[in-house]
C-alpha cells in the first residue's frame, strides 16, 4: 500500500491505496467523493473528469499514487458553499441534463474550458467536450448551456 | 505491483534493470492504465518518470526542439514557436483522444506503445524526428521510425527508456501536415493516418518525407511516395502518383475499424490531402 | 378510460421550471447505482465465458476460495431450481447452466474484501469448456445445419419445419396484396439489414445487496423497474418478491436496457452466502458483452405505388436476431412497419431467431426503428423514381383517425397528419439542399404503454406535499410529476417533493418503459391529487358545517359554493393541512390502476447530410424533429427526448454496431470502438412539439420517449442515399460500407 498526501478541492487529504488503484477508485471508494463517475474506466467517456493542477484529465487514467503533492479538483468543489457556479445554474436553466450521470464530468471539463477560452465558438465547445459522452441529450441543450454560461461569465468579468 | 517515481533517469534505468519481472514506464499513462484495467498487461513494476526534472520541458536545440518525455499534448500545443515550426506534429498529437487525454498523453508514450495506428508517430517520422534513449550503457539517438518493430513491439533493450524526442530545425520554405481518417469527428483510433513534410524551392517540392499509419504492422516511411512529388508543384499527375504509391505501400489488415480495401484507398486520398496542406504551409 | 375533455387552461403545465433533483445532479451529490456503500461491504466480480458457445463440463473454484480476501463464490448451483418458462430464461441468462451461450455469459461470481481481490480471484477459477460450433448471424442461424442454441425453445406460434433456432412467428394484414401490386405503376422490392446496437447508457449496471439469515433481502440498484427486480430476484433465489425490498438509485440512462435484470440476483446470492453486504458493478466491457443490445434485423420489403403517389400495397418479412433466448421484438417490428400508412392491402410477418449473442433487451421503441428504416427507404426510392415530393406522398397515404391500421385496429385520434403538415411548413423543408448533400425524410411510429401504477400523495402540516411514485425517473419525470400535482392542487411547484418510493412502501408499479411514466404515473398523480382535494374539501365542509358537496376546489383553496358562496373565507391547502391532526388526522390521497389509454405517437424527421465521396464519410448538417406529444408537460424535457432519440438514431444509422469475429467474440466491447455520437459529430437538433391531445389522459399526454428513435435511421439513410446517389440498404452506413456501395454503383 502507498501513502499519499494531496489536496482535494482545497483541502489537504491523506489516503493509502494499492498501487493499482486509480485516482478515480481512490476518490470514490476511499474518500467517498462519488461525484466523479466511472462510465468506462478507459478514458473514453469523460464521466470521471477531474482537474490535476488545473488540467482536466480522466481520473480513471491516473494512478492514485500519482496524486502525491498535486492539487485535485472535482465536481464537489465547483460550487462555493451554497452558491452554484454559473455553469451549474445554466445546466439547470437549460435542462441540459436528463439522467445526470455525465453531468459532473461535463461541468468539470466546461469549467476548465471557460477558464482557458472565455469566448468559445460552438465548434470549439463541441470539440472540447468530445471526450464527454452524453447518451441522453443529443448535446444540444448542453452546448446551449455552455455558450450561455460563457456569455454571462464574460459580462460578469 | 510496485509503483516508483524516481527523480532521475539514472535511477529509472537502475530500477528497470533491477526488475526481474515485467516493468512498464509510465509517462502520460493513457495507454498503460487502459492495459492495466483490461488485464492485458500485468506489470510487477511501474516506473513513473513524471517527477524527473526536465521531463516537462521543451527547449530549443540546434534550430530544432527537444521535447521532454512527459510533455503532454496540452503542454506541446501551448508552445507557439514549436507549433509554428511543426504544425503537423502538433496537430497529430492533438488528435489523440479527448481534451482529458491531452492533459496526459505524450509523444514518447505514443511512440513506445508502438501501435501502428499511433497518430503522432507518422508526423514525427515525416518530420525526421529522433528519440534519445538512455540505458545502462549510456545514451543514444535513434530515428523515430526505428523504434517500433511491430504492433506493440519496440527496439528498446531491457532497461532502456526514452528521455526526449528531438524535432530537427524546420528550415526555410518547409511545411508539414498530418491527417487521419476516423469514422467520427473525435475519439477514434486512426483507421488510416498520413503525414507529409516537405520543403520548397520556388514552386517545386525540393525534399519530402511521407509517412503512413495504420496500414502496416509498423508506421511506414514511404520513399516512393515522397519521390512522386519531389520536383513537382503537386500537379494532378504528381498527386495521382503520390496516391498510387502510398496505396501500393500499404499492407493493412481488415478489422473492426476498416477493411484492407478501405485502408488502401484512403491512404492515397489522405496522402494527397496532407501533401496539399503541407505545400500550402511551406508557401506560407 | 377516456377523458372526454382534456384540460386546457393551465398555470404550470407547459412552463419550464428547474428539475427538483437538479442541484444534487450538478453538485455531485446525487447517488447513482455505484455510489452507495454499506458498512462491511464486500466487492464482487463475475467470471464470464470467453466462448460464444460451449458446454461447461466442470467448474473448479477451490483455488479461488483460498485466495486472499475471498469470502464467497457462487455458481448456478447457488440459485433456484425447478424454474420454468420466462423465469428459467432469466436465470439461465443471469448465470449459465449447462452451456455458455454467448461471449460474456456469466459462469461464476466471487465476493472479496476489495474489487481488486475479487478480480484477481476470477483468474483462479478453472472452467473446463467443451467448445461448440456457434452462430451469430440471423440469416445463417435459420439455415439447415446451423448450430442449435437450444432444442425445444420454440413457442407455439412457430411454423412447423423451421430450424429450432426460430422460436417465434407473427403475421397480420388485410386486403389482397398481390392485387394491390398488380394495380401499381411502380413496385419496388428490396432487402435491408441492421446491426445490433447497444442502448449505451453511460452508467454501467451496479447494485448493493444484503441478505441475512432471516431471508429478508435489500437491494439498491440502478434500474428502470425496481418492482420487477424484486420479482425476478425472488424467483431466481427461490423466495418471494415480498422478501426483497428494492430501492431504485438515481439511474444513469437506461433506454430500455435497464428493464432487464442481470447482476442483482448474483449480488444477493453472494450476500446470502457470505452474510455481508455485496457491491457488484459491471465494467463497460461487461455492459457491452453481457447486457442486452437491441436485436439485429434482416428485412424484405415490397411496396407498390401509383404515379400520383397512392400506395397500393405493402408487404414486409422481418427476421430478427435476439441473442440466445426467445424474445426478439419481431412482432413490434411487423406492427410498426406500415403503421404510418392507410393501406388497403398490407401483409407483414416476423420471425424471432436465436443466435449465440447476449439476450437482446428493449431499446427505445423496440423493433420499430429498423422497420421504419426498411419501409421508409423503399417509400423514398418510390418517390425518387416517380418524381414525387416525399412529404406529399406521406400525407396522401397517411394514417388518420378512423383509418384502418396495418395491424388491424381502427385508429383513434392520432397526430400523424399534423406532424406531416408541420414538417411541410417548417423552414428546414423549404431551404435549399446543400451542394454535395442530400435530404432525408421519414415517419416513425410507436404504440406507448400504460401499465400497473400506484401513487401516494401525503400532505405535511406546513402545506407542502410529498408525492411517492413507483416509476424510476429516467429523464426528468419528477419535474413533470411535481408540475401535475401542483397544477391540480393549485399550490407552488416547489411545494411538491416527488420521491421514487421503494418496493416495500408503495403498491406494485410496472417498469419505466413504453414511454409510460408521464402518461401513467402522471395520470395517477393527477387522480391522487383529485382524491386529496376531495378530502381537503371534506375538512373544509366540516369546519364550515356545510355539506361536502357544497365545497369546491379552485386555485389552491376550498371554497363554498351554491347558497353558501361568499359565506365563508376560502381555506387554503396550507391552512387545512396545518389543522389536519385535530380535524381527522393525516390527509393522504392515492390512486392505483392499470391505465389503458396510452395514446400512440407519430413523428416526422427531416435531415440534411453530406457525404465525402472519396472517403465515405458522412456529416449530418441540419436536423429537425417533429413529433406529437399530446400535451407537453415540461417542454424542455419533451424536447430533450426528441433530441436524444434523434442522436441515438444518428449513431445507429452511421457508426454503431456489434462486431463479432469469426470466433464469435465481440470485437468492440468499449466506447472506443462502439462509436456513439460525440458532441462534435452532431448539429443542434431543432424540435417542433405537435400537440394532438390523447383522450386517454386528463391533460392529453402521449408518451414521447420512444417515438423519437423511430424515424432517424430511415431519415439519415434517405439523406445519405440521396447525397451519395446510391441506395444504402445496410446499417450502419459506416465509411467503408458507403465507399464500397459507391465503388459498386
Amino acid at each position: 500500500m502507498i501513502h499519499v498526501t494531496t489536496t482535494i478541492n482545497g483541502d489537504e487529504t491523506e489516503f493509502v491505496c494499492d498501487p493499482r488503484e486509480t485516482l478515480l477508485d481512490v476518490l470514490r471508494d476511499r474518500l467517498s467523493l462519488t461525484g466523479a463517475k466511472e462510465g468506462c474506466g478507459t478514458g473514453d467517456c469523460g464521466a470521471c473528469s477531474v482537474t490535476v493542477d488545473g488540467t482536466v484529465v480522466c481520473s480513471c487514467l491516473v494512478l492514485g499514487a500519482e496524486a502525491e503533492g498535486k492539487e485535485i479538483g472535482t465536481v464537489e468543489g465547483i460550487a462555493t458553499g451554497e452558491d452554484l457556479h454559473p455553469i451549474q445554474q445554466k445546466f439547470l436553466d437549460h435542462a441540459a441534463l436528463q439522467c445526470g450521470i455525465c453531468t459532473p464530468g461535463i461541468l468539470v471539463a466546461t469549467k476548465a474550458l471557460l477558464e482557458k477560452h472565455p469566448d468559445p465558438t460552438e465548434t470549439q465547445v463541441r470539440y472540447w467536450l468530445a471526450g464527454n459522452l452524453c447518451r441522453c441529450t443529443g448535446y444540444d441543450k448542453i452546448i446551449r448551456a455552455v455558450m450561455d454560461a460563457a456569455k454571462d461569465m464574460r459580462s460578469a468579468a | 505491483m510496485q509503483y516508483q517515481a524516481p527523480d532521475s533517469f539514472d535511477a529509472a534505468v537502475t530500477l528497470l534493470n533491477a526488475e526481474q519481472g515485467m516493468a512498464r514506464v509510465l509517462a502520460g499513462g493513457t495507454d498503460v492504465l487502459v492495459q492495466l484495467r483490461a488485464g492485458t498487461v500485468e506489470p510487477d513494476l511501474i516506473v513513473d518518470i513524471k517527477r524527473i526534472p526536465g521531463v516537462h520541458d521543451i527547449t530549443a536545440e540546434d534550430g530544432g526542439w527537444r521535447i521532454g518525455a512527459a510533455v503532454s499534448g496540452v503542454e506541446l500545443n501551448a508552445h507557439a514557436d514549436l507549433c509554428a515550426d511543426w504544425p503537423g506534429v502538433a496537430e497529430a498529437h492533438d488528435l489523440i483522444g479527448s481534451t482529458q487525454v491531452q492533459g496526459r498523453a505524450t509523444l514518447t508514450g505514443n511512440l513506445c506503445t508502438a501501435s501502428p495506428a499511433a497518430d503522432s508517430v507518422p508526423a514525427m517520422v515525416a518530420a525526421g524526428a529522433t528519440a534519445r534513449v538512455q540505458g545502462s550503457n549510456g545514451t543514444r539517438d535513434v530515428a523515430v521510425e526505428a523504434v517500433g518493430t511491430g504492433p506493440f513491439k519496440v527496439s528498446l533493450a531491457q532497461g532502456e527508456v526514452i528521455t526526449s524526442i528531438f524535432l530537427p530545425a524546420r528550415g526555410a520554405n518547409g511545411g508539414d501536415a498530418y491527417l487521419r481518417f476516423i469514422p467520427r469527428t473525435e475519439m477514434d483510433i486512426a483507421v488510416v493516418g498520413a503525414a507529409v513534410s516537405l520543403t520548397l524551392d520556388g514552386d517545386k517540392v525540393a525534399s519530402a518525407r511521407v509517412s503512413l499509419g495504420a496500414v502496416a504492422p509498423t508506421v511506414l516511411l514511404v520513399e516512393g511516395a515522397a519521390n512522386a512529388i519531389i520536383g513537382t508543384s503537386l500537379d494532378d499527375a504528381a498527386m495521382d502518383k503520390l496516391a498510387a504509391t502510398a496505396s501500393a505501400a500499404c499492407n493493412p489488415i481488415s478489422d473492426k475499424r476498416g477493411t484492407v480495401e478501405f485502408r488502401t484507398k484512403i491512404a492515397g486520398v489522405l496522402a494527397k490531402r496532407a501533401a496539399k496542406i503541407a505545400y500550402d504551409r511551406a508557401k506560407g | 378510460m377516456a377523458f372526454d375533455e382534456a384540460k386546457k387552461d393551465f398555470n404550470l403545465i407547459g412552463t419550464r421550471p428547474a428539475r427538483p433533483d437538479g442541484i444534487d445532479k450538478v453538485t455531485g451529490r446525487a447517488q447513482f447505482g455505484a455510489d452507495k456503500a454499506a458498512p462491511g461491504q464486500l466487492h464482487a466480480a463475475i467470471l464470464r465465458s470467453p466462448h460464444a458457445h460451449a458446454r461447461i463440463k466442470s467448474i473448479d473454484t477451490s483455488a479461488a476460495e483460498k485466495a486472499k480476501g475471498v469470502k464467497g463464490i457462487v455458481t448456478r448451483a447457488d440459485f433456484a431450481t425447478g424454474l420454468k418458462g420466462e423465469m428459467w430464461n432469466k436465470l439461465e441468462n443471469v448465470m449459465a447452466g449447462e452451456k455458455a451461450l454467448y461471449d460474456g455469459h456469466a459462469i461464476a461470481a466471487v465476493a472479496a474484501t476489495s474489487a481488486l481481490a475479487a478480480k484477481d480471484a476470477l483468474k483462479l477459477i478453472k472452467v473446463d469448456f467443451e467448445v461448440l460450433d456457434h452462430v451469430t448471424n440471423v440469416d445463417e442461424s435459420m439455415k439447415d445445419g446451423a448450430p442449435v442454441i437450444r432444442e425445444g425453445a420454440a413457442g407455439p406460434s412457430t411454423p412447423e419445419g423451421m430450424h429450432p433456432n426460430v422460436v417465434g412467428f407473427y403475421s397480420s394484414g388485410h386486403g389482397d396484396v398481390d392485387a394491390g401490386f398488380a394495380d401499381a405503376d411502380l413496385v419496388i422490392e428490396d432487402t435491408f439489414t441492421t446491426e445490433a446496437t447497444h442502448q449505451g447508457y453511460i452508467e454501467p449496471h451496479a447494485c448493493l445487496a444484503q441478505m441475512g439469515k432471516d431471508g429478508k433481502g435489500e437491494v439498491w440498484c440502478c434500474t428502470q423497474g425496481h418492482f420487477n427486480v424484486a420479482k425476478v430476484c425472488g424467483h431466481l433465489l427461490g423466495t418471494e418478491a415480498s422478501q426483497i425490498r428494492v430501492t431504485a438509485s438515481e439511474i444513469g440512462g437506461g433506454f430500455g436496457g435497464k428493464t432487464e435484470v442481470f447482476i442483482e440476483p448474483v449480488a444477493l446470492a453472494l450476500a446470502k452466502k457470505t452474510n455481508r453486504p455485496v457491491k457488484l458493478v459491471m465494467s463497460r466491457s461487461e455492459v457491452f458483452r453481457a447486457s442486452g443490445p437491441t436485436a439485429s434485423a434482416s428485412m424484405d420489403i415490397k411496396i407498390g405505388m401509383k404515379k400520383d403517389g397512392t400506395m397500393t400495397a405493402g408487404r414486409g418479412v422481418f427476421r430478427l436476431q435476439g441473442g440466445a433466448f426467445p424474445g426478439a421484438p419481431g412482432t413490434f417490428t411487423a406492427m410498426c412497419a406500415f403503421a404510418p400508412y392507410a393501406l388497403e392491402n398490407v401483409s407483414q410477418e416476423a420471425y424471432d431467431v436465436m443466435t449465440n449473442r447476449p439476450k437482446q433487451a428493449a431499446y427505445r421503441a423496440p423493433g420499430s426503428p429498423m422497420a421504419a428504416f426498411a419501409v421508409e427507404s423503399v417509400v423514398d426510392e418510390l418517390c425518387n423514381q416517380l418524381g414525387l415530393d416525399p412529404i406529399e406522398v406521406r400525407l396522401k397515404n397517411a394514417s388518420r383517425e378512423g383509418s384502418k391500421a396495418s395491424f388491424g385496429i381502427n385508429w383513434p385520434r392520432i397526430g400523424l397528419v399534423e406532424c406531416l403538415e408541420a414538417a411541410k411548413a417548417h423552414p428546414h423543408y423549404s431551404t435549399a439542399i446543400p451542394e454535395n448533400g442530400g435530404r432525408g425524410v421519414s415517419c416513425g411510429f410507436w404504440f406507448n404503454h400504460g401499465g400497473e401504477t400506484a401513487v401516494s400523495l401525503a400532505l405535511a402540516e406546513d402545506g407542502t406535499v410529498s408525492l411517492s411514485v413507483g416509476t424510476p425517473d429516467i429523464g426528468g419525470s419528477r419535474a413533470s410529476m411535481c408540475m401535475m400535482a401542483a397544477e391540480e392542487l393549485g399550490i407552488k411547484y416547489d411545494d411538491i417533493r416527488t420521491t421514487i418510493a421503494d418496493t416495500a412502501t408503495l403498491g406494485y408499479n410496472e417498469i419505466s418503459h413504453g414511454s409510460r411514466v408521464t402518461y401513467a404515473s402522471g395520470l395517477a398523480t393527477i387522480e391522487a391529487a383529485r382524491d386529496t382535494i376531495k378530502k381537503l374539501c371534506k375538512r373544509a365542509a366540516a369546519k364550515w358545517g356545510i355539506d361536502e358537496d357544497a365545497v369546491y376546489w379552485e386555485d389552491g383553496f376550498a371554497k363554498p359554493s351554491g347558497p353558501n358562496a361568499g359565506e365563508f373565507e376560502p381555506m387554503s391547502l396550507a391552512k387545512i393541512a396545518s389543522k389536519m391532526g385535530a380535524t381527522g388526522g393525516p390527509i393522504v390521497g392515492h390512486y392505483e390502476a392499470t391505465p389503458e389509454g396510452a395514446g400512440v405517437s407519430f413523428a416526422v424527421h427531416i435531415v440534411d447530410a453530406e457525404v465525402d465521396k472519396e472517403t465515405g464519410s458522412t456529416s449530418v448538417g441540419r436536423y429537425t424533429v417533429i413529433q406529437d406529444a399530446g400535451k407537453a408537460i415540461h417542454p424542455s424535457y419533451v424536447e430533450g427526448q426528441f433530441q436524444g432519440g434523434a442522436a441515438q438514431g444518428i449513431g445507429w444509422a452511421l457508426n454503431e454496431e456489434y462486431i463479432y469475429g469469426e470466433d464469435g467474440r465481440l470485437q468492440n466491447a468499449g466506447f472506443l470502438d462502439y462509436r456513439i455520437p460525440v458532441a462534435s459529430d452532431l448539429p443542434m437538433i431543432d424540435t417542433v412539439i405537435v400537440e394532438v391531445p390523447n383522450p386517454g389522459h386528463p391533460y392529453g399526454v402521449r408518451g414521447v420517449g420512444e417515438t423519437s428513435i423511430c424515424p432517424p435511421l430511415a431519415a439519415i439513410a434517405n439523406a445519405v442515399s440521396n447525397a451519395a446517389g446510391v441506395r444504402m440498404k445496410s446499417l450502419p452506413m459506416s465509411p467503408p460500407r458507403i465507399l464500397k456501395a459507391l465503388d459498386e454503383a
